[in-house]
């Protein structure tokens, strides 16, 4: 927007007699604008956006754009892997390069073992451009000593070669970080604490990605996931970076192979140690860790509550049948009672009714011997009697208690007249032979 | 969807999408920076915004379009324009021989088979075009082999808001998140404004879009690089499906007087024709000769035909005319001449068909850019405008938080003063008088204008006078041969010669100072050298200006009160 359009067209001359002050002169103002939304599409509606919410004006906005792309520019070049020199490390001596810090002398010492083969060709290539003998030479430096360059080569071969690099990461003591303390954990940043440890650690993994540790709030299920990882961690740490020289002259074939011997035997025993100090250290953080004392916390929770509902239960049952017991006993008692009464009540029914028969039989043979046992006249002869009787107790056994009341009944109405009671024998006698109890003709008198 | 919806946490891959009635567009910003639409697993980049349901399977684009013939019932089409609308406001026309709208609730529905079992399911629009988005997402996801997660979305100017929110909630339903909704002719302006060869320029744009069902057209004003649309005008009934009409109905006489039967009376000849017929104008859009085959057309009839593109634009004389009305209609409603516009720009499927573009540049003056494919070669595929202005506004902001982004388009933000007139400077050599532009009319402001100019060959102190202007159209009759000066220096490309046609009356913009603003003076300029100045208005109207030679070390500052 800033670039100006040229139009070909003269200015006019200065007119004669014109002036103002600093040359300027405001003649008029601009006629009133139209509101109209802008669409809020396209690079230049985004500048425009970022100006007016940021209350910038034109110049401001560019300078600050400016900067930022100029900033970006920069940082691509500068590409952060020279680091100043130590002058200590300048004046290493080549021979002892097992002790040198191989990603420190090639300008690395941030990047360590996450640099990548491309940065660590480009810091050989910085050092070398700057510490080339000849270039020293050159620069009228009457100095031979030419061992720092040596020192880089070595650095450089023994980090471009992936076997010696593993081998010199396995032992690089500057990417290791302590375990902290339970003293500094219980001070409550066990995360923070623990993270930069096991990143360090968890470079060693021949599996890749190391499962994060987490935070609070993780699942159990991430937790466990974590700790299987650490329990089982499958590393590619060696050991043969510490081994001690071979001599590698012909002429002491036992001490060489004694010296092999002796070193194979340390490689083991460190990687043993290497082993159970992880082990140790992952123990230590597992019972730092609060997330494993809350599920196990929470488990036993879960645990408890079970066992107690089982055991509310049991007592619910027992109790349920205690209940159906007593209740059942009740029962039964009552129905007992019941039955007990029943008996009595029946046994006096029987004994009422029994008496009561009894005294009606009574009056239906007192009520024969009133009427004089139907004789016409007179005595009755001991036959007529016997026979009266004797039709009397029949017809008794043939009827029932309650038949037996009403006859009884009719014949205490009857009373001691003769033919009316005789009527009530020979009615009844009539509705027993109706009834088919008697036969006809077995009551001799009726 | 995807398993980090976590906002911004998220990596986000944001594709842009056009989601017409009739065709549906993806495309993205490839690693050259260049917006290219992508195909998707058919090779269609004009995807048909058509679903079809058979058996529990689903069909999307060119094949479900296909089931338009024997599966129509089950087949939803159109349905763009119903989103977001109660059934009484839709205009259920283009979905005649497909599934039919129909009322459910307070949104409109189809009733469809879309599941195993033979009863018909009731789909409301917005889970059809969730369902379309989806489609559309996963072909884009397909094709990048990265996830795609949001999107920026053109929408017709005339769409609600209710519209828009409903658009925004069925794609979210999709799994993409939406950055924004954009204007059709807005982007279609932006894709050809993003080409690495264009140069930010003031203009005014008409863009035509005409589609399938519908034609838009708006008369968007470009300054510096920011876009305000001056006015729009919508034609319902006009589109792709009107010249379908036409080749239909001119096949379907064709087979009348051979077999005296309509193929049109059947449902699933009509079917067939539409489909047919449609192919047969893009072919004629493209050659000059098209065939036409349909097997089994009506009464199992074979039908095999021509049509050429000259009997075809003598059949559609009428409807071009219309979209060309259409386009004069736009720019009288923005109160502008014909001659006021500096290109045209033709979107949509049926800007393909040649006529149109040209017919369109008969009523512009030759120095109004036509882009359309048949009137410049190097023009944006008329149906790709869309997707990928989108695509390029997805690349601008897909770094933003949602936050931003909405902050960035609020009407605090978007609503600002215009221009009225324009802001220039005037010369006078001699007696006359002559104004040219810097700063246009409808500039969005605050805004910043710089322009250099001549100083005399002989140098010496110079005078600047700034102006505000008028264009005024001037009509000169035909009559006196002797024609007016003209001006020199066509710097305005709208500026209209016309030397050939001396019947008819010509039509020029003439510029006229209507009021002074400011006078500066520049001394000492030496010879042949060039004086700058630079015009910034504020938003209240207040101006400052400043003038120096180029070059020089000291400038003439001043400021402008606003009114």
């Amino acid at each position: 927007m800033s670039t100006p359009q040229v139009v070909n067209v003269t200015l006019p001359a200065l007119p004669q007699g014109w002036s103002a002050d600093k040359d300027f002169k405001a003649v008029g103002t601009l006629s009133a604008g139209t509101q109209r939304t802008v669409e809020p599409v396209g690079p230049h509606f985004l500048a425009h956006a970022r100006r007016k919410r940021h209350h910038r004006t034109f110049s401001e906005d560019e300078r600050i754009q400016a900067q930022h792309t100029v900033k970006k520019t920069e940082q691509e070049d500068d590409d952060d892997i020279s680091e100043n020199e130590d002058p200590m490390m300048l004046s290493r001596d080549a021979k002892d390069w097992k002790s040198q810090d191989h990603y420190a002398v090639l300008g690395l010492s941030k990047h360590r073992w996450r640099a990548t083969p491309d940065q660590i060709k480009r810091a050989h290539r910085k050092k070398v451009l700057r510490h080339h003998p000849d270039k020293k030479a050159a620069m009228g430096d009457r100095d031979e000593n030419d061992s720092f360059f040596k020192c880089i080569q070595i650095a450089a071969e023994l980090l471009q070669d992936p076997v010696r690099r593993r081998q010199f990461d396995s032992v690089d003591e500057a990417c290791e970080v302590d375990p902290p303390s339970k003293k500094e954990v219980q001070k409550g940043n066990f995360f923070k604490l623990w993270r930069p440890v096991l990143k360090a650690e968890g470079r060693f993994s021949r599996v890749q990605p190391v499962p994060e540790l987490g935070d609070e709030n993780s699942t159990q299920e991430h937790v466990e996931n974590f700790y299987n990882f650490w329990y089982n961690f499958d590393s590619w740490r060696t050991f043969e970076y510490l081994d001690e020289d071979v001599p590698d002259d012909n002429e002491n074939r036992d001490q060489k192979r004694h010296v092999e011997k002796k070193n194979a035997n340390a490689r083991r025993k460190r990687k043993t140690e290497d082993i159970t100090r992880l082990r140790h250290m992952v123990d230590d953080l597992a019972g730092m860790d609060e997330r494993i004392k809350n599920f196990r916390k929470a488990a036993r929770a879960g645990k408890d509550k079970k066992r107690l509902e089982k055991e509310a239960e049991a007592k619910r049952l027992v109790e349920e049948k205690e209940r159906a017991r007593v209740e059942e006993e009740e029962r039964k008692k009552a129905a007992d009672e019941a039955a007990k009464a029943d008996r009595e009540k029946n046994k006096k029914a029987k004994e009422a009714a029994k008496n009561a028969s009894k005294k009606n039989k009574r009056v239906l043979k007192g009520s024969v011997k009133d009427a004089n046992y139907f004789a016409e006249s007179g005595a009755p002869s001991a036959a007529e009697v016997d026979s009266v009787l004797t039709d009397v107790d029949l017809i008794i056994s043939k009827i029932d208690a309650e038949e037996l009341a009403g006859l009884a009944e009719r014949l205490t109405a009857a009373g001691k007249d003769i033919p009316a009671v005789k009527n009530v024998y020979a009615e009844e006698s009539k509705r027993l032979v109706g009834a088919g109890k008697l036969k006809e003709g077995e009551t001799k008198t009726f | 969807m995807s398993d980090a919806p976590n906002g911004t946490a998220a990596e986000r891959f944001a594709i842009g999408i056009s989601f017409g009635n009739s065709y549906s567009s993806i495309a993205r910003i490839n690693p050259e920076g260049k917006a290219e639409v992508i195909a998707n697993e058919e090779g269609d980049r004009q995807i048909p915004s058509v679903l079809s349901y058979i058996g529990g399977e689903e069909y999307h684009g060119t094949q479900a379009k296909a089931q338009l013939i024997r599966n129509s019932k089950n087949t939803v089409a159109y349905f763009r324009d119903y989103l977001g609308k109660n059934f009484k406001s839709i205009d259920p026309t283009p979905c005649h021989n497909s599934a039919h709208p129909q009322q459910s609730d307070s949104t409109v529905a189809f009733s469809i088979c879309d599941g195993e079992s033979e009863t018909p399911s009731t789909v409301t629009v917005s889970e059809i075009a969730t369902r379309h988005m989806r489609r559309l997402r996963q072909s884009a996801s397909d094709f990048l082999g990265k996830d795609v997660n949001a999107a920026v979305i053109t929408v017709p100017t005339d769409f609600t808001d209710a519209q828009r929110e409903a658009l925004i909630a069925a794609t979210k339903a999709a799994g993409m998140e939406v950055l924004q909704l954009i204007h059709e002719p807005v982007a279609a302006v932006l894709a050809y404004d993003a080409r690495p060869e264009a140069v930010v320029a003031d203009k005014l744009v008409v863009v035509a879009d005409l589609g399938g069902t519908r034609s838009d057209a708006a008369v968007v004003a470009c300054r510096g690089g920011m876009y305000t649309i001056l006015a729009t005008a919508h034609d319902y009934e006009l589109g792709g499906a009107t010249l379908d009409k036409i080749v239909i109905d001119h096949f379907a006489k064709e087979f009348i007087k051979k077999h005296k039967t309509d193929p049109r009376e059947d449902a699933r000849g009509l079917a067939k024709l539409k489909l047919e017929g449609e192919a047969t104008k893009k072919t004629l859009s493209l050659g000059t000769n098209a065939s036409l085959s349909i097997e089994s057309l009506a009464d199992g009839i074979d039908f095999q035909s021509n049509v050429n593109r000259t009997r075809y634009e003598l059949l559609s004389g009428k409807v071009f005319a219309q979209f060309t009305g259409l386009i004069e209609q736009v720019v009288k409603k923005a109160d502008l001449d014909l001659l006021d516009i500096d290109q045209v720009i033709f979107a949509g499927g049926a800007s393909h068909t040649p006529k149109i573009a040209q017919l369109a540049s008969n009523i512009f003056p030759e120095t109004t850019q036509i882009l359309a494919p048949s009137t410049l070669v190097s023009a944006i595929n008329p149906s790709e405008l869309a997707p990928r202005g989108a695509a390029i506004q997805a690349s601008l902001i897909q770094e933003f938080d949602q936050e931003d982004i909405e902050q960035s388009i609020h009407p605090m933000v978007t609503a600002t003063t215009h221009l009225k007139n324009a802001i220039g400077v005037e010369f006078s050599s001699g007696g006359a008088t002559e104004f040219k532009p810097l700063m246009h009319a409808e500039t969005a402001l605050p805004a910043r204008r710089v322009a250099q100019y001549n100083a005399p060959k002989e140098g010496g102190d110079v005078l600047i006078r700034v102006c505000e202007g008028v264009r005024d159209i001037k009509v000169t009759k035909p009559e006196p041969k002797a024609k007016e000066e003209k001006p020199k220096g066509d710097e305005d490309d709208s500026d209209f010669d016309s030397d050939e046609d001396d019947e008819e009356e010509t039509r020029e913009i003439v510029w006229k100072t209507e009021k002074p603003i400011a006078e500066l003076a520049v001394k000492g300029t030496k010879a042949g050298s060039k004086v700058e100045l630079m015009v910034h208005v504020n938003p209240d109207l207040g101006m400052q200006i400043t003038a120096r030679e180029v070059g020089g070390q000291s400038a003439v500052r001043g400021a402008v009160q606003s009114a």
